[in-house]
């Protein structure tokens, strides 16, 4: 399948006039001596819907953490280029990737709640900052489990174990938890992967309403749900960033064959 | 015809449900050996030892006559020794395997700790009887004291500690730990929070393991010189009347030379008297060895209950 005709850089840029929330910027990653992302560039629009989509293995999820520096964790794995959150540069030696943290919420692929009280799982996002008045923290909970959707489900028996919730409640708490401090940037890993379809609409449903307060990036690996409900796609191939663009025109007439042999179902 | 015709298949198939079953009946036989010799053992070393049990068995002195003889010095003694043991070995210890499990950069140095660590939990308790007698006894100046006793225990735990607080806090997943991360949290944040939280069962249990370990010892704690006659106990650090803490009219207004006066005391320990009885030619002072020995497995059976009841207790509500 490789086309050798193709070499030329794809044009990844915005129109003009779009604003942007965040940046990557001849971005390349490497685990050890391992080249994942190479000379990648991908505009996160603000306060608009971004999906991240390819074949697996492609880099999507490694692109993703590397915007709240989640590779810092493991040793032998290193950043260059730029990504630009606003216009600090967030790979910068300069900038602690906890201060990061604290701007760009993260949603998991399963969910992980941890094993407390639903109402310490969303408190807890706050207490990490410092000490915060109860009247407060009750407040924030209740918003962050307002906006997740979850709040008259959940609001009688919010001292009972995260774990007893479905599911599907579990990563909407999830997504509470990363609401409530407010980040400027939501990150998403292909956070209904291990929900049934019920789940999965509801999640759906929460990110629309969610895109007005918040710059979403999300990994998918369904088509369908980019097509559905993001306002940008852009699409991965091994380790390179082939196509961006807005997502009715990516998926009605992709200018890169690979993204049409992938949409079309013949790649991944 | 062939080997995968259905009657040989089926033929095969009687074949491998006999063995599974041999296994079966194998392991039953094992468990019940082991089982047997340890019950009969232990109610062996109890009826023995029935006579004895009374009050004044365990209110009374060491004595010259049998019937007289008691643990009172031995009990206490361990459970004094215990006292230190656990106040050194488990901050030390957790904090060790804190800091090389979460903190540590892993590389040779990390490795090389971590090989030794491993191998110090299997070098014999003797040697580090002539650890503490060189370092704690002679160069410190403790004496063959409670403390000594103590800190040599701590020392030979150690090392259990350290590894089984590392298994359990590997043991919390990685996508809590994650989430935790993603959060804003510091690393400490991260350990405090959640990773030590959800181990602390596991921890616990390693700890009481050890525990159970030291208050079997006595090679180390003859080589530091415990004795195994003493017919005192440690001055109490508290007085009989009200307000019981000592006191003094000057500053710090506590009395820290009487509060901690037991931790100079000479001292035995329970395995110490057992060893002594047992090694005396009166055979009725082996009635008072084998009742002294059902209580220490006593002692150690209610630790690893507790143990038990502490993973429970602790485990409720964690789940992922």
């Amino acid at each position: 399948m490789v086309d050798e005709s193709q070499t030329s850089e794809p044009v990844i840029a915005v129109k003009s006039g779009v604003e942007l929330k965040a940046q990557a910027k001849d971005l390349n990653f490497f685990y050890g001596d391992n080249r994942v992302l190479k000379n990648v560039n991908l505009p996160v629009p603000d306060r608009k819907v971004t999906a991240l989509i390819g074949p697996s293995g492609c880099g999507k999820t490694t692109l993703l953490r590397c915007f709240n520096r989640m590779h810092d964790l493991y040793p032998g794995n290193r950043y260059e280029g730029e990504i630009r959150l606003d216009a600090l540069n967030i790979l910068s030696r300069q900038v602690d990737p906890i201060e990061v943290r604290m701007r760009v919420g993260m949603v998991f692929q399963r969910p992980n709640p941890f094993p407390k009280s639903i109402y310490e799982n969303v408190a807890y996002s706050l207490r990490v900052r410092g000490r915060i008045r109860r009247s407060i923290l009750d407040e924030y909970v209740e918003g962050a489990l307002t906006r997740a959707a979850l709040w008259s489900e959940v609001k009688d028996r919010l001292q009972e174990p995260a774990f007893t919730l479905s599911g599907g409640q579990q990563q909407r708490l999830c997504i509470a938890r990363a609401l409530v401090s407010e980040p400027e940037l939501l990150l998403l890993d292909e956070p209904t992967s291990a929900l049934d379809p019920i789940a999965t609409d509801s999640i759906e449903n929460l990110l629309n309403e969610l895109k007005s307060q918040v710059s979403i990036l999300i990994v998918t690996h369904s088509m369908q749900q980019a097509a559905r409900f993001s306002d940008y796609t852009a699409f991965m191939y091994l380790g390179k960033m082939l196509e961006f663009g807005n997502t009715t025109n990516l998926f009605a007439k992709p200018t890169n064959p690979k993204t049409e042999d992938y949409l079309s179902g013949r790649v991944g | 015809m062939s080997e995968l015709s259905p009657a040989a298949l089926l033929s095969n198939l009687k074949t491998r449900r006999v063995v599974n079953r041999g296994f079966a009946v194998l392991g039953i036989l094992a468990i019940a050996i082991a089982t047997l010799i340890l019950l009969v053992l232990l109610s062996q070393m109890l009826i023995r030892g029935l006579p004895r049990f009374s009050g004044d068995f365990f209110l009374s002195f060491p004595s010259r006559f049998p019937e007289k003889a008691g643990i009172l010095s031995a009990w206490v003694g361990t459970i004094l020794v215990m006292l230190v043991t656990v106040t050194a070995a488990v901050p030390l210890g957790i904090a060790s395997g804190i800091y090389l499990e979460e903190y540590a950069p892993k590389n040779w140095l990390s490795d090389f700790i971590e090989v030794n660590v491993t191998n110090l939990a299997g070098v014999p308790s003797i040697i580090y009887g002539l650890l503490a007698l060189g370092l704690f006894v002679y160069n410190l100046g403790m004496g063959d004291s409670i403390l000594t006793a103590g800190l040599t225990l701590a020392l030979l735990i150690l090392p259990i500690v350290v590894v089984t607080t590392r298994e359990a806090l590997r043991a919390v997943p990685t996508n809590i730990r994650e989430a935790a991360y993603a959060t804003g949290a510091t690393k400490w944040q991260v350990t405090w929070d959640h990773v030590l939280r959800y181990s602390l069962s596991s921890i616990m249990t390693g700890v009481i393991i050890g525990l159970s370990r030291a208050i079997g010892e006595t090679a180390p704690l003859i080589t530091i010189g415990a004795l195994t006659y003493i017919a005192f106990l440690p001055e109490p650090p508290l007085n009989p009347d009200f307000p019981f803490v000592p006191l003094t009219a000057r500053f710090p207004f506590l009395n820290f030379q009487q509060l901690f006066a037991w931790l100079h005391a000479p001292f035995t320990v329970m395995p110490i008297q057992v060893f002594n009885w047992v090694s005396l030619p009166d055979k009725d002072f082996h009635i008072n060895a084998a009742a002294a020995g059902s209580v220490l497995i006593g002692m150690t059976l209610t630790m690893n209950a507790f143990a038990i009841y502490l993973r429970h207790r602790f485990r409720k509500g964690i789940k992922w």
